[in-house]
């Protein structure tokens, strides 16, 4: 079972995703844990913001907002 | 009478929990206090004590309210006080005997994740499950019993903003703080942790044990060692003992495979889904909540700019526009004022002091009150709405062009009303240096003081037509300057981001709440509060300053002066005599003689100290087309910048004649009464822009210079920050000057 990851930021708004692997600085990735967004987590794109840049994402029942740098290295496989 | 038992104080109770879950709005109804709430992370940035209402008055109970946060590991200023002060770290507060840990019931496992860590520390604690009303919008049903149950504390269902369930969390408190505290030992996620993890934190929490230590031994240990900023961040707290065994701990756990640093992430969450999944149903499945509808717009890709562009557009143009009216209302009301006492009173110097310096001095701001309590009843809506971290989000792409975050735009909304609540904000900033950055730009953010200089300056030059139909060019021109403040910042953050402060462009990770509903009571009591605030001002800080230069402007009084005028006036007089009253000879005598007692005034105020200061700073201000005059109220406004409204008051008064009855001629129309040596008005459009731009870009205000230097702990950047600030304004108001000059204004 091969399952194709893919970063965040190229799914697109309204899709749900589970997270698989983070590539962030061990600071940014511990804060990103600490909200709640985890390996296995399931998250949805929620939007863009209107210059395509940050996204917000909802997450364990709220919702969030991150840049697209660091977007781009949180991957996910589509749930 | 020698008490040698230990100081005691009353029992602290601290408010903990997530960022905007609602602590203040608990600590509020507890206390009855009036801290500042409102509907984005990050709005209490420093700790604040109360007093437990409803107990007797010999048996106080101390409540502190903290900033939020999210972890135990804290990433900014704000959150590392709330962590401090669980850990007992700051040497003015006590040990807490009680922690109300309050949770948001609508994102529970983010809740469950911090409860979590504080339940370790061992505090004797109370839940308060706030937030329940959102959690049913959302379509949740939360069981605090069972929460109660699975916890093993006392869980208080709330919705503090109507103050729900204050009254039983009141008594819960009470009730917990009674018996001595039994020590939560080994909760948590304790069971988690696999026997290996167990035994190294036990180990290492037998070196940390001291008596009287506040915080269990065991939730330390485990925090230091899966934490890897806990110890490099806090080198003198621990020995060097310790910080070896840290190290040989994670070195052996590397090598068997066992990542430290998310261990208890990992087992917290679990933990916390676990518990969530028990305590919550799921009553309905709720697509899309009025507040995700309310998003899809006010975050459009096209709207949303244009509903930003349209908030900040009403902003300005009604504070201008509606406050007009009970401005003038005022101002009649202070001329009314100034000319009943001033009939009471002889005429001489008490009656200058008194009707110039005290009444129209202090009245000249105070009429502003109107203004002011608009713009505060827009940035109070601003933040209880939830609109601030959505104006956050869709700015975020500008904030990154120059280096910052869409984080630091809060603090910048927030200057709109004052930079000193502003450059607090910034604490929630992660980085230093960007928090450096935006405290350095935040004051060129027209704050509520320059409204008053803008608002008389625009009234007495810019005249008042129409503008494509729908505008009129005073309210642009106002318009236009808080514009050009936010440009002159985001410039200015960029230049400082590439040059003195370099360093990459931040992460940003920021909650959008939900919008609610806002508070009438939140945001009146906050207009009301601000209102308070500036009429106290007025009738101290400025009403002092005013009087000092009333005396400035007074004395010393040439004593060859009088005399001099005297004799030039005597042979005026007995030529009115001789000619007949009404008749045109008469008119041009007694013009003369009005244009000698002009001279005298003008002559007195150019000797008196004030004079002798404006003079002196004024081949620094001609190049910009000011005179001493100006001067004057440039210098008296490095104090505050709304002194300078009344200190032109103040000059002009004493200038146009400082015994007259009846003085009628409003502010506005004084300025557009002075003449240059050549004969041309003083203040033209063309003034009027070049002093409002000198306005918009220099730091004139004590108190921000004061506050810059206690948040950046040194003396360098608050004078840094005074002299490029002066350097722009100076600049600013140059070039206007020059160009209108050479475009032919
Ligand atoms: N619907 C609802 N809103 C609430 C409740 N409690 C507080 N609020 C609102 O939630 C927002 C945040 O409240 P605050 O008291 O400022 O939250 P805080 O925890 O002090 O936030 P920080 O200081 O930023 O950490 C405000 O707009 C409150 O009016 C509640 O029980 N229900
Ligand atoms: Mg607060």
């Amino acid at each position: 079972m091969t399952e194709q990851l893919l970063s965040l930021v190229s799914l697109t708004a309204g899709t749900a995703a589970i997270i698989r692997e983070f590539n962030l600085s061990l600071d940014n990735q511990r804060r990103l844990m600490e909200l709640g967004v985890l390996a296995g987590t399931r998250v949805e794109l929620v939007r863009f913001a209107p210059l395509g840049d940050p996204i917000e994402i909802r997450v364990r029942g709220y919702n969030l907002t991150l840049r697209r740098q660091e977007a781009e290295r949180v991957m996910v496989s589509l749930a | 009478m020698a008490d040698t038992s230990p100081p005691t104080h009353p029992p602290l109770v601290i408010l903990t929990g997530n960022p905007n879950c609602g602590k203040t709005t608990l600590f509020n109804a507890l206390t009855g206090l009036r801290a500042k709430v409102g509907n984005y992370t990050g709005v209490t940035v420093e700790k604040k004590e109360g007093r437990l209402l409803g107990v007797p008055k010999n048996e106080p109970i101390t409540v502190l309210d903290l900033p939020g946060t999210y972890s135990l590991s804290p990433q900014s200023l704000d959150e590392r006080i709330a962590r401090d002060v669980l850990f007992h770290r700051l040497p003015e507060i006590a040990a807490p005997d009680l922690v109300v840990l309050v949770m948001d019931a609508s994102s529970l496992e983010r809740s469950l994740y911090y409860c979590g860590q504080v339940m370790e520390l061992g505090y004797p604690l109370v839940v308060a499950l706030n937030m329940m009303d959102v959690a049913t919008d959302m379509g949740q049903q939360v069981d605090p019993e069972a929460l109660a149950k699975r916890l093993g504390v006392p869980v208080v269902p709330m919705v503090a903003s109507h103050s729900d369930g204050v009254t039983q969390l009141r008594s819960a408190i009470l009730r917990q703080l009674k018996p001595p505290p039994r020590p939560v030992a080994e909760v948590g996620i304790w069971q988690e942790l696999s026997p290996d993890v167990q035994r190294e934190v036990h180990s290492l929490a037998g070196f940390l044990a001291a008596p009287n230590r506040a915080v269990s031994a065991t939730a330390e240990a485990l925090l230091i060692l899966t934490d890897e900023k806990a110890l490099a961040d806090n080198v003198t707290l621990y020995p060097d003992t310790i910080r070896q065994r840290v190290a040989n701990v994670r070195q052996c756990w590397e090598t068997a495979g066992v990542d430290w640093r998310l261990l208890t992430i990992e087992a917290r969450y679990r933990r916390a889904s676990a518990i969530r999944d028990e305590v919550v149903r799921e009553t309905a499945a709720v697509e899309q909540t009025w507040s995700d509808r309310l998003d899809r717009v006010v975050t459009h890709k096209f709207w949303g700019f244009i509903i930003f562009v349209a908030i900040m557009a009403l902003m300005f143009e009604s504070i201008f526009r509606f406050a007009r009216l009970p401005m003038d209302l005022l101002t009649a009301g202070v001329d009314w004022l100034g000319l009943a006492v001033g009939r009471l009173l002889p005429p001489g110097d008490l009656h200058s002091l008194i009707t110039d310096g005290v009444i129209a001095g202090a009245g000249a701001v105070v009429v502003f009150l109107p203004q002011i309590c608009l713009l505060f009843l827009f940035i109070g809506l601003l933040e209880d709405t939830g609109y601030m971290a959505r104006a956050a989000f869709i700015m975020d792409r500008f904030m990154s062009k120059v280096g910052l975050h869409g984080k630091s735009f809060i603090p910048m909304l927030s200057s709109f009303a004052c930079a000193i609540p502003g450059i607090m904000a910034t604490r929630t900033i992660e980085s230093a240096r960007d928090r450096l950055v935006t405290i350095l730009i935040v004051p060129l953010l027209s704050c509520s003081a320059r409204l008053p200089v803008y608002t008389l300056l625009i009234a007495a030059c810019i005249p008042n037509v129409p503008v494509l139909g729908l505008f009129e060019l005073p309210g642009l021109t106002m318009v236009a300057m808080y514009f050009l403040g936010i440009l002159a910042a985001l410039i200015m953050a960029w230049i400082f981001k590439s040059t003195l402060l370099k360093g990459e462009p931040p992460m940003l990770i920021m909650e959008l709440p939900p919008y609610k509903r806002p508070s009438a009571n939140t945001v009146f009591r906050h207009v009301w509060d601000r209102a308070m605030m500036f009429l106290r001002r007025a009738g101290t800080v400025i009403l002092g300053i005013n009087i000092l230069l009333w005396f400035f402007a007074t004395y010393p009084r040439g004593a060859d002066l009088g005399p001099r005028y005297e004799a030039l006036r005597q042979p005026l007089r007995q030529a009115r005599q001789t000619v007949e009253a009404k008749s045109t000879r008469a008119g041009e005598i007694e013009a003369q003689l009005a244009a000698l007692d002009r001279r005298e005034n003008s002559e007195k105020l150019q000797n008196s100290f004030a004079g002798r200061a404006g003079r002196l700073i004024e081949p620094l201000i001609a190049p910009l087309g000011m005179d001493w005059k100006i001067g004057i109220g440039l210098i008296s406004s490095f104090a505050a910048r709304e002194v300078f409204v009344s200190t032109m008051s103040i000059v002009y008064q004493v200038d146009n004649n400082s015994d007259s009855q009846e003085h009628t001629a409003s502010l506005a129309e004084s300025l557009r009464a002075q003449r240059r040596p050549d004969g041309t008005p003083m203040y033209t459009p063309l003034m009027a822009v070049a002093l409002m731009v000198f306005y918009v870009f220099a730091l004139q205000c004590v108190s921000t210079v004061a506050v810059v230097r206690r948040e950046t702990n040194s003396w360098k950047w608050p004078l840094f920050q005074w002299a490029y600030m002066g350097a722009l304004a100076w600049g600013g108001a140059y070039v206007v000057w020059r160009a209108g000059h050479w475009l032919g204004y």
